[in-house]
């Protein structure tokens, strides 16, 4: 009955079935990708339509991926999830590091955008401050989401218009091995991927936007394009930001070098601390199956 | 039973489901099919070796054409348009390379801003821009005024050159038979052509082209252009000199002459004095020369009337 539901949509809802398609099977030949992305999407939708995504899955899709085999590699995938901190990401940061990198200055008063009055404190003379508490909070969120996402080897990609800091971001992501994009932001890059691309691109699965706005002061039309994707989103957001569409908004300082190299140097350290660990666990499951 | 729920037809333009063959680009090949085309021209090559009596190792492309324009014989004008047997590499369009892994993640770092040569040539550019800009920001600190209190951090990066006036080549110190030191030195300014002899232990006395310099030199200002490097260098009354000059006006001359002195007194004078002797512009070649008079102006700035109508 569900299946049926999902090939009626298929045909009449196009667009959202390109979303679909690119949802479950991002590369043509989807065999470990689309495996690891059922994964996430697992994650994100909850147990309970774990089997219907998969029946559909056998319906619409021939050369879909078999669930993952053994119960080892299950594991491997699903123990990070079972425990709140597993990555120990909050020994990262301290509330005092925040505050000496001055991530809770903001712009001034007259800058501030209604929807981040509930991050703020208020203003001092003119100028916004950041509550540093409601930071760290979900700086440890987004912090804990990249590590899982990295974990689980998905693509991660730094996005920021800011010329300042174009080059850092670059060497940061290079030095992860994950991807940068501090350029000029084409049309249909996520949207029209296909085309821009070749026909079996993958798309990222985290994009890290280091400064939501572009060089106009506007809202970078990469989140727009993201959440129209599906693919969650984490920013840094100032006090003249709007952080409705983005998945973990980070209330926090964009304009300070020293803001800026701190929190490049928190997502380096976590995408290298996931993906250590992942292939240590990788390592230990060889060792115990040949075992 | 299900109860079946009437179906409604929606019906849609046949412009709608026929496809759009423009926008799907050139035609693509996959790999396989393009190396099955590379075996089956192997194997057609040597059937037509065979065929023509020939070698099948040592059959190359012109052979190929050759046999091809022999069994086929074609009256077309149109080259492209005659049966052909080519290489698949040649026929089919190339492919570009796959750009991602088994796994889908893209080789570049750069890969998702759609141009990765042109931005990651950008990205080293800049590194070599942050140098130029450490160097300027280096000279910027030298230029602010208290700049000595932050001696010790700049001299870390910086290297001692050597004294730029080490470069003049000093005129050889000649002695006279009785003994008496002299140098002998040239000058030019403008097309004037100077040469002089300084001699020691003298009373000031100076010679032009066989004359007095009061004579030769009615106008105060060539005289004081001739005393000053001795009085800047503070040996008035010390030396004789004799000079030869031709050519150009009167204060050329004098400039030449000056230039001379400047440099007859080197082999007489200490470093330190040579290099400040540099930097009051003593040592140096005045460049200035007559500007040519170009056509279509009075000369070599001046126009002509210039007439609104």
């Amino acid at each position: 009955m569900q299946c049926y539901g999902f090939i009626g949509l298929k045909h009449t809802i196009t667009h959202n079935a390109a979303l679909f398609l690119t949802l479950s099977g991002r590369s043509s030949k989807g065999n470990m990708a689309a495996g690891v992305l059922t994964g996430v999407r697992q994650v994100l939708r909850g147990p309970r339509l774990v089997s219907a995504v998969f029946s559909c899955h056998g319906q619409t899709f021939s050369s879909a991926a078999a669930a993952p085999d053994t119960a080892a590699a299950e594991k491997i995938l699903n123990f990070p999830l079972t425990q709140p901190d597993y990555f120990r990401l909050s020994e990262l940061f301290t509330l005092k590091d925040l505050f000496e990198a001055r991530v809770h200055l903001g712009h001034k008063k007259g800058c501030r955008h209604r929807l981040m009055e509930p991050y703020l404190f208020g203003s001092r003379l003119d100028t916004d401050i950041i509550d540093l508490e409601q930071t760290a909070e979900h700086l440890q969120r987004a912090l804990n989401f990249t590590a899982h996402v990295a974990y689980r080897g998905g693509i991660i990609l730094f996005v920021s218009r800011r010329r300042q800091f174009g080059h850092l971001i670059e060497t940061t992501a290079r030095e992860c091995g994950e991807y940068a994009h501090t350029r000029y932001w084409k049309g249909g890059l996520l949207t029209n991927a296909s085309i821009q691309y070749s026909p079996g691109v993958r798309l990222p699965d985290l994009i890290l936007f280091f400064s939501t706005l572009n060089n106009v002061f506007q809202q970078h039309v990469g989140i727009r394009d993201a959440a129209k994707m599906n693919i969650p989103t984490v920013g840094i957001v100032d006090s003249n930001c709007n952080p409705s569409l983005i998945t973990y908004p980070v209330p926090g300082n964009d304009d300070t070098p020293v803001a800026m190299e701190m929190y490049c140097r928190l997502f380096k350290m976590t995408i290298n601390r996931a993906k250590d660990k992942r292939r240590q666990m990788e390592l230990l499951k060889g060792i115990s199956a040949s075992v | 039973m299900v109860p079946q729920l009437p179906l409604r037809q929606i019906y849609v333009a046949s412009s709608l489901w026929k496809k759009n063959l423009a926008a799907a680009g050139p035609q693509k090949f996959t790999q396989e099919f393009i190396d099955k085309q590379v075996e089956e021209f192997e194997v057609g090559k040597r059937h037509l070796a065979n065929m023509m009596g020939e070698d099948p190792e040592t059959f190359t492309q012109e052979d190929i054409d050759r046999s091809i324009a022999y069994l086929f014989p074609s009256g077309l004008f149109e080259k492209r348009a005659r049966p052909v047997m080519k290489h698949p590499e040649e026929i089919f369009p190339k492919q570009t390379a796959i750009q991602w892994d088994a796994e889908g993640r893209p080789f570049h770092f750069l890969f998702y801003t759609g141009k990765q040569s042109y931005y990651s040539l950008l990205h080293d550019v800049y590194e070599k821009i942050l140098y130029m800009r450490l160097i300027q920001l280096m000279e910027l600190l030298l230029s602010m005024p208290y700049c000595s209190l932050e001696e010790e951090f700049i001299l870390k990066f910086r290297k001692q050159l050597e004294v730029q006036s080490s470069k003049y080549e000093i005129p050889a110190l000649q002695y006279d038979p009785q003994g008496v030191a002299f140098s002998v030195a040239d000058g030019r300014r403008k097309s004037a052509k100077a040469s002089i002899t300084l001699r020691d232990s003298g009373s000031g006395n100076i010679t032009i082209n066989g004359r007095n310099y009061l004579h030769y030199f009615p106008v105060l200002q060539n005289r004081e252009q001739l005393m000053f490097p001795l009085l800047f260098v503070g040996m008035m009354g010390r030396f004789d000199i004799e000079g030869s000059v031709e050519g150009s006006g009167h204060s050329a001359q004098a400039g030449a002459l000056r230039l001379a002195i400047s440099r007859a007194l080197l082999s007489f004078v200490s470093e330190g004095e040579v290099e400040k002797m540099r930097q009051a512009g003593l040592l140096t070649a005045d460049p200035r020369i007559r500007e040519r008079k170009k056509p279509g102006q009075e000369g070599a700035r001046k126009k002509f009337t210039w007439k609104k109508r």
